[in-house]
């Protein structure tokens, strides 16, 4: 009987009309990857740069000047105040003006060439471990100069200078992951939304008294949005080919078929929400209880490997930990598919699970 | 087995956590005719319906729909049904013709015939100019002309409406009666809830309901031969003064003021109520006059979702 795949053609040309009219949301489907590329891509950037600094020369000598300059150089800093003493650095640090207190001490010279001794004190803010670790990056930034004057000095420079080498790009690392993210949080919201929307307006309590089955609904539901995830997928692509000049190393097609497999699994997911809010307003809300850890858990923003034990727990059931480490390998690292099977396989194995327990809890009932 | 009923239920009952909202309901619906459910909201009137097309299960009772039990085998009973629902559902972001065709595709009506039947429906329920206007934006009798479109257009053997009327105007109401007799006339049987005593008069048959308690049924002239009670009019020069007078009489069931007339409903157990209300007028120096009249179905309702009176 073919009668099944009419009913989910049936279906699938009915969402493809209603998106068409819908004009924020068709909207949504080409704006929101596009914005989030672009607001990301420049915005998340673990190259830390210009942070607020006072310095207090005390020693006010040639050799200091010339290692405040070096230190401007660096664009690691941006000196904004010149202070007498450390108590002012101190206060500045404890107000919040600054992040980093350089103190000078009187005998900078002499300690700069005597090695068994620091001859710079920075005073840091620690609350932010990532400027900490800046912190401690700058410290070993040599202080040769000519006073030493000598050619292993500026060896020594070069060695450290690469570390923060313009080409040392984040997007690179950022938008395989943010792809991830991006379609996370379309692909569930579009379902997570599509079958309470048509409770709320009193839609489904028609289409229940017809001969449409529950999966019949579910599939022809999410077949539009697979389509609409691959041209997500195109634009991000594109875009971070195009401004961040992200490669893709691997295969095109492994990228496709891998994303193929994880906007189905967020579709599922977003039904499976779907059939557990009673309105728009509590499905967005547990779309976002997916999204937070999606994005805190799933390697995105910190190493998985680094994460406590539960955390990564967490993050292997999520979606987004797999597909970027599919994406990462494939784009970064010229990995193929075969090599990645374990995530792809995750990916489908969550889709059908989630498309089973979404229609059996769909039921054709109201009660 | 081919009843002769389109529905018959027995002791089909609801229960929504402390709420009963259908309590052991007998019904039977015999085929072709057009069967109403009258009562004020809240009657279980909706419930009802839902649990005769299979949406609700019932707590307890059964019913068989069209030689179908259920809610066992309503997936069966799906094809053959058409369903009315309260509120307008279809998909107000698509156009009519859209509508109609989505919904042959989800009956799968024979593709060939598919175009032929759309423009029947448009041309009998008059929507060839809303043709392509967005559902969503017509007028609430447009509205339901569709919906009704909808619901038979893939020829159900029987058709459950749901407050059809309660959205639209007069002239919309008489004319989708108008449709629903073709209906039935071409043998489809008809279940319609209302709360409107008008509509309730136009059915074959109806069941009065209170409370989830059918508390009377039968055509509407064996239900206003039996109220019970003798309806007397009367009308005074102060009809608020003769209300109140003649709601003292503990013999009185129910007294209406409709302008200057009243309706008192007297139990028929009391011989004489036209001499009683007279006197009790007189007694007041009230001047009116009194006639004797027959039952409306609205006294019918009346009498028989009475409460007992407290005195």
């Amino acid at each position: 009987m073919m009668k099944p795949l009419y009913r989910i053609m049936a279906i699938v040309k009915k969402e493809v009309r209603q998106l068409r009219r819908d004009r924020l949301t068709f909207g949504m489907v080409v704006g929101l990857p596009v914005i989030q590329m672009l607001l990301f891509g420049y915005a998340i950037n673990t190259d830390v740069r210009n942070l607020r600094t006072a310095i207090s020369d005390q020693a006010g000598t040639h050799l200091a000047r010339q290692f405040v300059a070096e230190l401007r150089q660096t664009q690691v800093v941006d000196i904004i105040e010149f202070v007498e003493t450390a108590e002012e650095l101190e206060q500045l640090l404890r107000g919040g003006k600054i992040s980093i207190g350089v103190v000078i001490p009187p005998d900078f010279d002499r300690r700069v060439s005597d090695q068994s001794r620091s001859a710079v004190q920075l005073l840091v803010d620690g609350t932010d471990p990532t400027i900490l670790g800046v912190a401690n990056q700058l410290k070993t930034m040599p202080i040769g100069f000519d006073s030493a004057g000598h050619a292993a000095a500026s060896q020594q420079l070069l060695e450290v200078r690469p570390f923060y080498n313009p080409e040392r790009r984040t997007p690179v690392n950022i938008i395989p992951g943010l792809m991830g993210v991006i379609l996370t949080m379309t692909m569930i919201l579009f379902t997570a939304v599509a079958i309470v929307r048509e409770r709320e307006r009193g839609n489904l309590e028609l289409l229940i008294n017809t001969p449409l089955s529950s999966t019949e609904l579910m599939v022809g539901k999410v077949i539009p949005y697979i389509v609409i995830g691959m041209l997500q997928l195109a634009l991000i692509l594109a875009v971070g080919r195009l401004l961040f000049d992200v490669p893709v190393r691997g295969s095109i097609a492994d990228l496709y078929l891998a994303a193929s497999a994880f906007v189905a699994a967020n579709l599922s997911l977003g039904l499976l929400i779907s059939t557990a809010a009673k309105t728009q307003f509590q499905a967005m809300q547990m779309m976002v209880f997916v999204l937070l850890p999606s994005i805190l858990l799933s390697g995105f923003m910190f190493p998985f490997d680094g994460m406590p034990t539960l955390a990564k727990y967490i993050g292997e059931v999520l979606p987004n930990t797999h597909f970027i480490r599919l994406t990462r390998g494939i784009m970064l690292r010229d990995a193929t598919l075969p090599e990645l099977l374990p995530d792809l396989f995750y990916l489908i194995g969550f889709t059908l699970v989630a498309m089973i327990v979404a229609a059996m809890r769909f039921s054709k009932r109201l009660d | 087995m081919h009843s002769e009923f389109a529905i018959e239920a027995r002791g089909l009952s609801k229960q929504f956590g402390e709420l009963r909202a259908v309590s052991s309901l007998d019904l039977d619906v015999p085929r072709g005719e057009i069967y109403g459910f009258l009562g004020p909201n809240g009657s279980g009137k909706s419930t009802t319906i839902r649990m005769l097309c299979g949406l609700l299960t019932p707590t307890e009772g059964s019913a068989t729909v069209l030689d179908t039990d259920v809610p066992e085998n309503s997936k069966d009973l799906k094809p053959k049904i058409g369903y009315m629902t309260q509120r307008f559902s279809l998909f107000g972001d698509m156009t009519v013709f859209e509508n109609l065709q989505f919904i042959a595709e989800i009956y799968s009506y024979p593709f060939a015939d598919r175009s032929t039947r759309i423009g029947e429906l448009l041309d009998r329920y008059d929507l060839v100019a809303q043709r392509n206007q967005l559902a969503g934006t017509m007028s609430g009798g447009e509205r339901q002309r569709l919906a009704l479109a909808c619901a038979v257009l893939h020829h159900p053997e029987l058709l459950l409406l749901d407050e059809p009327t309660s959205a639209v105007d007069p002239q919309s109401r008489r004319d989708f009666w108008e449709n629903l007799f073709r209906l039935a006339g071409g043998g489809t049987t008809i279940l319609v809830s209302t709360h409107y005593m008008d509509e309730a008069e136009r059915c074959h048959r109806l069941a009065i309901l209170d409370h989830g308690v059918k508390v009377a049924d039968g055509t509407p002239q064996e239900l206003q031969n039996r109220t019970g009670m003798h309806v007397l009019e009367v009308i005074a020069d102060d009809p608020y003064a003769a209300q109140g007078a003649i709601h003292e009489l503990e013999a009185v069931a129910s007294v209406t003021q409709l302008g200057v007339r009243l309706r008192v409903l007297i139990p028929d157990s009391h011989e004489h109520p036209r001499e009683l209300v007279e006197h009790a007028l007189a007694a007041r120096n009230l001047k009116a006059t009194t006639r004797l009249t027959a039952a409306t179905l609205e006294d019918v309702f009346v009498a028989v979702t009475m409460k007992p009176r407290k005195t």
